[in-house]
């Protein structure tokens, strides 16, 4: 693990838990992590491609960690998005960064 | 039956171009999408979505890139076959294909390029318990006659676009029109949404808001639908339910056509001309893996040239063909159109 990599957990769609490690001076966000480590068939996860424009990669947080706050397209794309809860986020939305050491999310169902 | 030399299955940006370069090599195209207009992802989930890495445009409008393509291959008559998915194919004894779609379209080619990104669009369904059982029988994901809806009860789950216009609409046609949304604000065009608040004043829309169709009541036809709202549940009766949550890309039949699928991709040699384990058959753009692939606009262009070279030496096998630039060669529509550089001109100096 490198110094700039954050810790984060990642239960995927089978309720398999991995930890992997994100580098945060990637420009990357979340969705992008999950599709690094291959957590997810390909074509099942960020479909549009990160713009918060399909619900594919909608994931729980299950840990108190502030986030980036929900934007308009976000919100409006989780109002259109099923199996939604309150700790619902599309991770595409979520860029990796320092304050999400030892984030803990739960992949959505696939629609 | 329609005939060509190249069938494109989908009519995103990469089958658009290869009508293209086809089209220089002389070779006509015919296109099927299951959508109902040309454009693949590029026109139904981002046509106004600035895009910053095609060559030469430092940023074009996703929207404004198809319409750009589709004038480009317009002097090359491309036949199209839309609203329609390619559903089978079957292989003649003269290695060419008849490639079927869902409506009973036959199309007869000896070269298919499929060019499907991830998949044919089709309507995302909410995870509603029995929903299945109710499809065509009260349910439908797609209006393709509203005159169906006349005089009928009718309930639109949805917060976009197609549910605010189709709620719109269909208050001229239904004798009621209730719109379902999970949230108070809606992300259709500004016009539609205050339409709808207009319509909801003048009680012609109930707007049942935050709130969400959670059951499916009926027995061999829907006779109402469930609502949960906050706390309360429960039951509106109504002859339709319509859940508009727009489209999503699925490989559908493609998958089954004996091609090697690779996460969920068709798998390709590129280091040659991206045909797959069938020949005569190509993989273009989004649909394809192999190693270091990117899915990016700008590599399925890459692929679909070298493809079209390949597919002509297929078609041709004793013909002698040297690949010309557009700056010499110029283009010759099937149009009868032709673009070429002007001449210079030549003038003495007394």
């Amino acid at each position: 693990m490198e110094d700039k990599d954050v810790l984060i957990h990642i239960t995927d769609r089978d309720g398999v838990s991995h930890q992997v490690n994100a580098p945060t001076d990637m420009n990357m966000n979340l969705m992008e992590v999950i599709r690094l480590y291959e957590l997810a068939p390909e074509g099942t996860l960020g479909v549009c491609g990160g713009m918060a424009m399909c619900a594919s990669c909608q994931c729980y947080i299950d840990s108190d960690h502030q986030l980036a706050q929900i934007s308009d397209d976000e919100s409006a794309m989780l109002g259109e998005a099923f199996h939604v809860l309150d700790s619902s986020r599309l991770s595409c939305q979520i860029p990796i960064d320092g304050s999400l050491s030892g984030l803990k999310l739960t992949m959505a169902p696939q629609e | 039956m329609i005939k060509t030399d190249i069938l494109i299955i989908g009519a995103g940006p990469t089958g658009l171009f290869t009508v293209f370069e086809a089209g220089l090599l002389k070779l006509k195209c015919h296109l099927i999408d299951a959508l109902p207009q040309p454009g693949g992802q590029c026109s139904e989930i981002y046509p106004k979505k600035p895009i910053y890495d095609i060559p030469a445009f430092p940023e074009i409008l996703a929207g404004d890139l198809v319409d750009n393509l589709m004038k480009q291959i317009q002097p090359f008559q491309p036949g199209f076959t839309l609203g329609e998915r390619a559903q089978s194919i079957q292989t003649q004894d003269d290695g060419s294909f008849i490639v079927t779609t869902n409506k009973g379209t036959k199309h007869h080619a000896p070269i298919v390029a499929i060019a499907g990104g991830l998949g044919s669009f089709e309507p995302r369904k909410p995870p509603i318990p029995n929903i299945a059982d109710f499809e065509d029988k009260g349910v439908e994901y797609i209006i393709r006659d509203p005159e169906l809806y006349r005089d009928k009860d009718v309930v639109i789950a949805g917060g976009g676009d197609s549910a605010l216009d189709w709620s719109i609409f269909l208050t001229d046609v239904a004798s009621s029109v209730t719109l379902v949304h999970r949230r108070n604000e809606f992300r259709g065009a500004l016009d539609s949404v205050e339409k709808v608040q207009e319509l909801k004043n003048q009680s012609k829309i109930q707007l049942i808001t935050p709130g969400e169709v959670v059951g499916i009541v009926g027995e061999k036809q829907l006779t109402g639908v469930t609502i949960k709202q906050a706390d309360d549940v429960f039951e509106k009766p109504c002859d339709h339910f319509i859940p508009l949550f727009g489209l999503a890309p699925k490989l559908g039949p493609i998958a089954d056509w004996g091609l090697e699928i690779e996460k969920n991709a068709i798998k390709v040699d590129n280091t040659l001309d991206y045909q797959t384990n069938i020949p005569g058959i190509y993989a273009i753009g989004d649909v394809n893996t192999y190693p270091g692939k990117l899915k990016l606009i700008l590599c399925g262009f890459h692929e679909a040239t070298l493809m079209c070279q390949s597919a002509y030496k297929r078609i041709f096998p004793d013909k002698r063909h040297v690949m010309k630039y557009t700056t010499v060669g110029g283009v010759e529509g099937f149009d009868g159109s032709k673009k070429q550089a002007p001449k210079a001109v030549v003038k003495a100096i007394n």
